[in-house]
């Protein structure tokens, strides 16, 4: 085998079996820190000994044999500087643990503890990327464009905390799994969309790195609770928006609105997989949760063939539906932008404006009303409004876009 | 597992009688349930006197160890397997005393 192909095996291992190897360790030794440190190290050893050695025939087998030995022996180690508590605790639980059923599987104790609600929000998903997204501190720093010191400590201190304060490792029972998968779906939105509209003058438009973790999550989630409405909902609305990621962002690093983009760029491989995930939801009869409903909306604009040919009037009707499960002023300013095409210009701009105190400070409101005043030949209050759009938006590719838009008024 | 669950408030008003019932009702729930370890109520803060007694020589001071808007009015310790069990029972707690609580584990096995 070429040094190439370990090195594929080796990226492969990590991507399928981090996440397991953490979860099936933290389950045995009931210590993230212990499990996080035993599986680097065994991928450690992997990257030192695969080369030479061959890449074993089970590598995930491998990789859980390997960290478990390494966390025996610091494990061993630490009982030496005297803690009795440990060596009684490496006495049960010393078999491997057997085929589970779906909802036993431990990575989704460990997805659950990462995510759990007495942890600060930023907190969770730098701890949920490391345990089961299996991204270096580094990594992480650079996504979030924070110091590598700050987030270490951040997962340092939600450890010691999860452990301190005894937060379990487990599913949450029936009645509170509903608002805990919640919990665990708004941390994976969170990624992808720091992601997908990164934050920063000096950052990337767009984070591939955060999109495709977030996506990879979410996949899991999908896999392991595959009869969760929402996180079929959720996966279908980041593979749809994933789909439009090449048309969104010109050559020239500007970001491209829905009705300027390239649709033959769009990625029909995705949008067939996630108009199947919709589809899936639809045949439910369940009533749909809102990221249900994002994917609705997202499916019917990648179903039509340009922006005139968009049923817009079911865009609307699925964005009613949606304030209805969520009133935040957001969903409604995207209901306006449908409304928009609906009814035209002048009712959007009404009911745009009556968001204007729960809104003034978010550059999209801006951007949104540039547009429809620019729209109605208004074109003073058009720049005005691009103006102030241009001083709060925080992504690059938009700001661009911004700028070109209003010099472009007439 | 125990956990002080501290009882916060902004104001030196006391519990009113309808707070006062629904946490016994909620008190009598920990005791039958096992949860119960200990609970009380606090003196507002100006009853409160400090002692510094690391000089060799206890120095009294009037008033509390800092002063601030909010304060603890009052406490329980319960006893809980976990903090989901901890968290469950301190947003009871919370809701019987009509005022904010914070959850720290205690110290040691």
């Amino acid at each position: 085998m070429s040094q190439i192909d370990v090195g594929e095996a080796i990226t492969r291992a990590h991507h399928e079996e981090w996440a397991r190897v953490v979860a099936a360790l933290t389950r045995r030794f009931g210590d993230l820190d212990i499990a996080e440190e035993a599986a680097a190290e065994a991928f450690a050893t992997a990257v030192g000994r695969w080369p030479a050695d061959g890449v074993p025939p089970n590598p995930g087998a491998w990789l859980t044999t390997t960290a478990n030995r390494k966390a025996i022996d610091r494990i061993r180690r630490e009982n030496n500087r005297d803690d009795k508590q440990k060596e009684a605790q490496l006495l049960y639980d010393d078999d491997p643990p057997g085929p589970l059923g779906v909802i036993e599987d431990d990575r989704l104790r460990l997805i659950f503890t990462c995510c759990h609600p007495a942890l600060a929000m930023e907190t969770r998903m730098a701890l949920t990327l490391r345990m089961v997204g299996g991204l270096a501190v580094p990594e992480i720093a650079r996504a979030f464009l924070v110091q590598e010191t700050a987030v270490g400590q951040r997962i340092t201190r939600a450890k010691a905390k999860i452990k301190a304060a005894r937060i379990p490792y487990r599913v949450p029972c029936a009645e509170d799994l509903p608002a805990r998968i919640s919990g665990v779906l708004a941390v994976l939105y969170l990624v992808f969309n720091e992601g997908y509209l990164a934050t920063g003058p000096d950052t990337d438009p767009v984070r591939h790195d955060l999109i495709a973790e977030a996506i990879r999550l979410t996949r899991l989630i999908r896999a392991l609770m595959p009869e969760d409405g929402e996180a079929a909902g959720l996966l279908a609305l980041m593979l749809l928006t994933e789909a439009r990621r090449t048309a969104r962002v010109s050559a020239s690093g500007e970001l491209v609105t829905l009705d300027e983009q390239d649709r033959g760029t769009w990625d029909a491989a995705l949008i067939a997989e996630g108009h199947r995930l919709v589809r899936e939801r639809l045949a439910a009869r369940v009533a749909p949760g809102r990221y249900q409903i994002l994917a609705a909306i997202s499916a019917v604009h990648t179903s039509a063939r340009d922006v005139r040919a968009t049923d817009w009037s079911q865009v609307v009707a699925l964005y009613d539906h949606l304030v209805r499960l969520d009133p935040s002023p957001i969903i409604a300013l995207n209901r306006a932008i449908a409304v928009a095409e609906l009814d035209g210009p002048e009712v959007a701009l009404a009911a745009v404006d009556r968001l204007e105190d729960k809104l003034a400070g978010y550059h999209a409101y801006h951007a949104t009303r540039a547009d429809l005043l620019r729209r109605l030949g208004r074109s003073q209050k058009s720049r005005a409004a691009y103006d102030k759009a241009i001083e709060l938006a925080g992504n690059t590719a938009e700001t661009a876009s911004l700028t070109r838009r209003r010099d472009q008024l007439a | 597992m125990q956990y002080l669950v501290s009882v916060i408030h902004d104001s030196t008003e006391l519990a009113t009688a309808d707070e006062m019932a629904a946490i016994d009702v909620f008190n009598d729930r920990l005791q039958a349930e096992g949860h119960w370890v200990f609970a009380a109520g606090l003196g507002s803060p100006s009853t409160a006197t400090v002692i510094d007694n690391r000089g060799g020589e206890a120095v009294f001071t009037d008033g509390p160890f800092v002063e601030s808007k909010e304060y603890l009015a009052g406490f329980w310790i319960m006893e809980a397997a976990d903090l989901d069990v901890a968290l469950k029972l301190a947003a009871e707690g919370s809701k019987a005393c009509n005022r904010k609580v914070e959850v720290r584990p205690l110290l040691g096995e």
